[in-house]
């Protein structure tokens, strides 16, 4: 949806919040719902199904291994589970069970970590998940999701829980800034076209859609037209977007997420299997602190202003 | 298939089984004979008299769920589930052939009747306990069998699902643990002793059997306490011997991952007629 008029932040729920809902909508609707949780279930917001469907509640206590592997037995059987917990517990000390007991056998199960990234503020690098893209992305038959917003988000849980295989949500802690009007239609593996625009493709996704669509704004008043695209799905990843946006001989991919194994290098393949031009990256490099979310993503460079530096880099490469 | 709990004839069954296990390691000259040799009465008293399934009907949901978690033994797995009738028996000597459904480990995309693949040890137990979970939300009289090895347990995952099973009352559940007392670089208790093990399983609240793994009829005993077990899941702790039924490889940790050679393929064989 091409749209000119400015960017407005608007803090919305956070992405969390929007999957406790769409698990009670599902479960309300399809009793093969079941969900599994590693005692963070007040965090990630599965207490609201565990109140509605306790039968359907698995609770594994802090162990997220066997958690993973419950899930999978569960499928096995015919269940769509739900598991959930941080993203940096369910992908990290999950890995090897998501490996072996999940992709290997193509296990319908779903995972969904929630306070990814950095914007989880406080807590540390020890719960901040900035590798969960690349662990998922990493496992044959995963599809891998990574939603901007609530809507989004929404959305994504109740196509995840009807899609025939594994899939990994990621989710965020913070507010999410809203990007979608409710009635936002999307496709699965379908990336969205967020503005129109000539001189450099921002591409992002998770929270840096908002601040990319903040930054197209900027660039506009300086006379650079960006198109921005929220990458909804990073695996399977929408190659017509990616060429489209290739076109515009200039690509920023901007991520909460380390920048030499995430979107930005995935975004990498395609271009350079399809339509090489230059390319600048906004990532995390290495582990962050705590601090306040804000002043996390203003220290460790994932704001509007980067991916600006970024776009300017990126066209006057293009020009050079 | 015909099922049967005449202990004298899962002996036969066992014996033939025996024979299936040392011939097609030999012929792939790769694998683990002794861990596999040492679960022979487990299984087959398992598929061939306890687990309520139908080779015809792989997919019947009611079915009894059987996971290996020691994949390493799979050919024992392989040797029974030919002998119901899953897959073809005049096959098992492709084992860890490409392209062969015998695959080095279990691998469900190779034989779709198999429960789960298994190969890392440690997390057969949890995806037998999910399988558990469903059959109870379906209010299905599906059970679950799930074998470990005696080294597998020194997985940490086994302890978190051992906790799971017992906190959630899983009676649907049993799980095996074939104590052969031999991993891979030597006796159990001098790489990481698990012993003891029925103290172990029951104050992580697990009813336990200590049984003879290689007595048919103590071993379908147990099943049958197991089965009647209500409010907690049961452990067999089966005592058995690396190797069984082969002179030179019983009791030997060599045997734990080495093929025989085709002479001693030949003398097992004898002893195993």
């Amino acid at each position: 949806m091409a749209t000119k008029t400015k960017f407005q932040v608007t803090p919305g729920p956070a992405t969390r919040e929007a999957f406790g809902k769409a698990l009670v909508e599902l479960g309300r609707v399809n009793p093969d719902i079941v969900v599994c949780d590693a005692d963070l279930s007040k965090s990630t917001h599965t207490h609201l199904f565990a109140k509605e469907f306790p039968e359907r509640f698995f609770s594994c206590g802090i162990a997220e291994a066997n958690m993973i592997a419950i899930g999978a037995g569960l499928a096995s059987s015919g269940k769509i589970p739900f598991a959930s917990s941080f993203s940096a517990f369910a992908m990290n000390k999950g890995f090897e069970q998501l490996r072996v007991t999940v992709a290997y056998p193509n296990v319908n199960l779903k995972v969904v970590g929630t306070h990814s990234g950095i914007s989880i503020g406080e807590d540390g690098p020890s719960q901040m998940s900035i590798e969960d893209l690349s662990l998922a992305c990493s496992l044959p038959g995963f599809s891998v999701l990574s939603p901007a917003d609530a809507v989004s988000m929404t959305w994504a849980i109740h196509a995840t829980a009807a899609h025939q295989g594994p899939v990994f949500v990621r989710g965020g802690r913070a507010k999410a800034p809203v990007i979608y009007a409710p009635d936002q239609k999307f496709e699965w593996g379908k990336a969205i076209e967020l503005a129109e625009g000539a001189d450099v493709a921002l591409i992002a996704t998770g929270l840096l859609v908002a601040e990319s669509l903040l930054a197209a704004d900027i660039l506009e008043a300086e006379g650079i037209s960006a198109s921005v695209v929220d990458i909804l799905s990073i695996k399977p990843l929408d190659q017509d977007a990616i060429v489209k946006a290739a076109s515009t001989g200039a690509i920023v991919v901007a991520e909460e997420h380390l920048s030499d194994c995430g979107l930005g290098v995935r975004v990498a393949q395609v271009v350079a299997q399809t339509s090489p031009c230059v390319m600048e990256f906004v990532g995390l490099s290495t582990y962050a602190e705590s601090g306040t979310p804000d002043g996390l993503l203003d220290k460790y460079g994932l704001r509007a202003s980067n991916v600006v530096e970024a776009a300017r880099r990126a066209v006057a490469r293009k020009r050079s | 298939m015909r099922k049967t709990n005449n202990p004298a004839e899962l002996a036969e069954i066992a014996k033939r089984v025996r024979r299936e296990i040392v011939t097609m390691i030999t012929a792939a000259q790769s694998g683990h004979p002794g861990g596999a040799l040492s679960s022979v009465e487990i299984l087959v008293t398992l598929y061939f008299d306890v687990l309520k399934h139908d080779p015809e009907n792989p997919d019947w949901p009611q079915r009894d769920r059987f996971v290996m978690g020691k994949g390493h033994a799979c050919p024992v797995l392989y040797a029974v589930m030919a002998e119901c009738g899953y897959t073809p028996l005049d096959q098992l000597n492709t084992l860890r052939q490409m392209g062969s459904i015998y695959q080095g480990h279990p691998d469900v995309r190779f034989i779709p009747s198999l429960e789960a693949s298994t190969g890392s040890l440690g997390q057969g137990l949890s995806v037998g306990l999910g399988m558990a979970c469903a059959a109870r939300l379906d209010k299905s009289p599906s059970r679950s069998y799930v074998v470990l090895g005696d080294g597998e347990i020194q997985e940490g995952q086994i302890w978190e699902a051992a906790m799971f099973g017992a906190f959630h009352k899983m009676d649907n559940c049993v799980c095996i643990v074939d104590a052969n007392r031999i991993q891979l670089d030597g006796f159990v208790e001098d790489i990481m002793a698990v012993e003891p093990l029925v103290e172990k399983w029951r104050s992580f609240g697990w009813h336990t059997i200590d049984v003879d793994g290689h007595s048919i009829p103590d071993l379908q005993r147990a099943f049958g306490e197991a089965e009647a077990m209500k409010g907690k899941p049961t452990c067999l702790v089966a005592r058995t011997v690396k190797g069984k039924g082969v002179s030179f490889m019983e009791d030997n940790p060599k045997f734990h991952g080495v093929a025989p050679t085709k002479e001693e393929c030949e003398k097992a064989l004898k002893e195993l007629a």
